[in-house]
């Protein structure tokens, strides 16, 4: 066995690395959520000011629950394309199955910064997509909509978190014993029934991870909506940012974080819960 | 009942069954019985429908089987780890045939108690399948499979997870609980004193092909090859000459019948007695080794004896006490049997 000292030893840089980074950062947020701007300067006077600006100007609720809402979107839509993916990889996909898997790795290696900007070009008016419409006829005007909006959002948010819902699913799956399906079968279970009665409920804490990973990351997203967005697409982290930067009202940014954060780990809280419920061993 | 006809199975190069015809009578309690890697396994799921043969037919009650996806075939199997649902009861697990079946519930009930009551596991009806043991396991696993009224019984080593106590309990229920309902069983296992105990028929596999296909007392008896006489119970193979109607090895001569030649023999080690225990009789073949080892296990005992130039003969008694020296043995030559190698 280790000794005390060696424990004591080894254990000081992690829980440094905690402490310096994530438990003060945290702290300091908590307190100026609670402190006021007077003439631009911070005044460290306890109060409930910003949380009683946040919940009374509809502004602040509205892009917290536009941002909520895409972040469920992305969540439903990345489930949708990851789930019959990581299904089909896992049981179908035989000798390919090694292949494909590094085919849905690739783009994680690729800078999101320029999956965003490769979106842009290719939703812009002047755009790819928009160049092909008008090319087939079908419409006239560029679609304005695709670019600059809560959809374009939605969909590059989907197409860069779509891998991490995979991933948890995908490992799920790998890990269901195959003659469990086998017995299904033998048991007078057809695909259809096996899938719904075996695969399925054994693969939700997987299922409940990828949502998770998906809507969390979403949900404090600013890149997306910063790129592809614009105005009806802003969400909360953008608000966030502009508080802390160029309107220099760290107080109020603070208190909205503290309320993201609080979301998440509830969210988190009842996902863990949930995912406990499912395990088997 | 069931015909395996000329079935072949290759997996990429390399066959696993080579041409394997085999039938199977209605209520009959064979069992398929070979090392690893010999594909008994894979014969097996050849018939439950995981793989699909390379070549051959296999034909159940007069109908095409192998045609048929498992799902569709009245053939039940219990698994090696038995493949328990972990998110089902033990209730749900066995239900689930009839379930998807789309049975009513009322009758699902009736049914489920039926079967649970039969392997003795009705009050663990609501545990979760994690929470029982091996045994306990594989008696819900053999409700789950049985409650379809399958035609043929499917059964992977399903012994082999269990401790030598459980297991000899398991066997005599499972051969009492087959006799009871009249199904037939196709029993999958490596240990030849569990096919010997139970089984009507044993088919022996070796490298994919049947070595010998009789009941336990016949394949004992009078072992087909050296291999079969080596794999089922012990024995001695006596690699002899036979030369004018004597067949020699080492020290042993002994008349027999056969054309010159090298020839194998396979005498049982139980065969072998001490002279002195013996009356002189027409038909017997006697010889002086010295005893090497002595292995006591209870009711009987094996000897190691050296009966000279290094040639070694296992001869089992009954229990005697210790023993040395040298001594006189007999074995009668009908004993020892003639096989091919």
């Amino acid at each position: 066995m280790y000794s005390r000292t060696y424990k004591t030893l080894v254990s000081i840089p992690p829980l440094l690395w905690v402490g310096l980074f994530l438990l003060l950062p945290y702290a300091l947020m908590f307190a100026h959520s609670f402190w006021t701007v007077r003439d631009g300067v911070i005044v460290h006077q306890w109060n409930l000011q910003n949380y009683a600006t946040l919940f009374s100007k509809p502004v602040y609720v509205e892009v917290l629950l536009r941002t909520m809402r895409i972040a469920a979107s992305v969540t439903l839509c990345s489930l949708l394309l990851g789930y019959p993916l990581a299904y089909y990889l896992s049981f179908h996909a035989g000798a390919r199955k090694e292949l494909l898997y590094q085919f849905v790795i690739v783009p994680l290696w690729v800078s999101y910064l320029v999956r965003g900007y490769a979106w842009k070009t290719i939703l812009g008016s002047e755009g790819v997509l928009n160049g092909f419409l008008q090319y087939l006829h079908l419409t006239h005007e560029p679609v304005a909509v695709l670019l600059y909006s809560p959809f374009a959002v939605v969909l590059v948010l989907t197409h860069i978190y779509t891998p991490f819902v995979f991933l948890p699913i995908y490992a799920a799956l790998e890990h269901i014993p195959r003659p469990l399906v086998e017995a299904s079968h033998d048991l007078g279970a057809g695909s259809a029934q096996t899938f719904l009665r075996v695969i399925l409920p054994l693969s939700i804490p997987g299922l409940l991870a990828g949502a998770t990973f998906a809507f969390v990351l979403s949900l404090g997203d600013f890149l997306a909506p910063l790129l592809v967005g614009g105005a009806s697409g802003t969400m909360i982290a953008n608000v966030v940012q502009s508080l802390f930067g160029a309107a220099l009202d760290w107080p109020l940014g603070a208190a909205i974080s503290v309320c993201i954060l609080l979301v998440i780990i509830s969210l988190l809280l009842l996902t863990e819960r949930l995912e406990k419920r499912w395990s088997f061993k | 009942m069931l015909e395996v006809r000329g079935m072949s199975k290759s997996f990429g190069a390399r066959a696993v069954l080579k041409n394997i015809s085999l039938n199977i009578a209605s209520g009959e309690f064979l069992t398929l019985l070979g090392e690893s890697g010999s594909g008994k396994t894979t014969l097996l799921r050849l018939v439950a429908g995981f793989e699909q043969p390379s070549a051959g037919e296999i034909w159940m009650s007069g109908g095409r089987l192998d045609t048929l996806p498992p799902y569709k075939r009245r053939v039940n199997t219990v698994f090696q780890n038995y493949a328990l649902f972990p998110h089902l009861s033990v209730r749900e697990n066995v239900a689930y045939g009839l379930r998807v079946k789309k049975i009513s519930a009322t009758e699902i009930g009736g049914r489920v108690e039926e079967a649970l009551r039969m392997v003795k596991m009705q009050e663990f009806a609501d545990s979760q399948p994690s929470k029982l043991s091996g045994g306990q396991q594989q008696r819900v696993a053999l409700a789950r499979a049985l409650i379809n009224r399958p035609l043929l019984l499917l059964l992977d080593e399903p012994l082999s997870a269990l401790d030598a106590n459980l297991r000899k309990q398991m066997q005599s229920e499972l051969k009492a609980l087959q006799r009871g309902l009249g199904i037939t069983f196709l029993f999958v296992t490596h240990d030849q004193e569990e096919a010997m105990a139970l089984s009507d028929r044993i088919a022996l596999l070796r490298n994919g092909s049947l070595e010998q296909v009789a009941s336990p007392r016949e394949i004992y008896a009078h072992p087909a090859t050296a291999y079969t006489a080596q794999f089922i119970g012990q024995t001695n193979l006596l690699r002899c000459e036979i030369m004018d109607g004597t067949a020699r090895c080492g020290v042993l001569r002994w008349p027999t019948e056969g054309p010159s030649g090298p020839a194998i023999f396979s005498l049982r080690p139980e065969a072998i007695r001490f002279a002195s225990d013996a009356a002189a009789a027409p038909g017997t073949a006697r010889f002086r080794a010295l005893l090497q080892q002595q292995f006591f296990s209870g009711a009987s005992e094996l000897l190691e004896v050296n009966c000279g130039g290094g040639q070694l003969l296992r001869v089992r008694i009954s229990a005697r006490g210790p023993l040395s020296g040298e001594h006189e043995f007999v074995f009668s030559t009908a004993d020892a049997i003639r096989v091919q190698e």
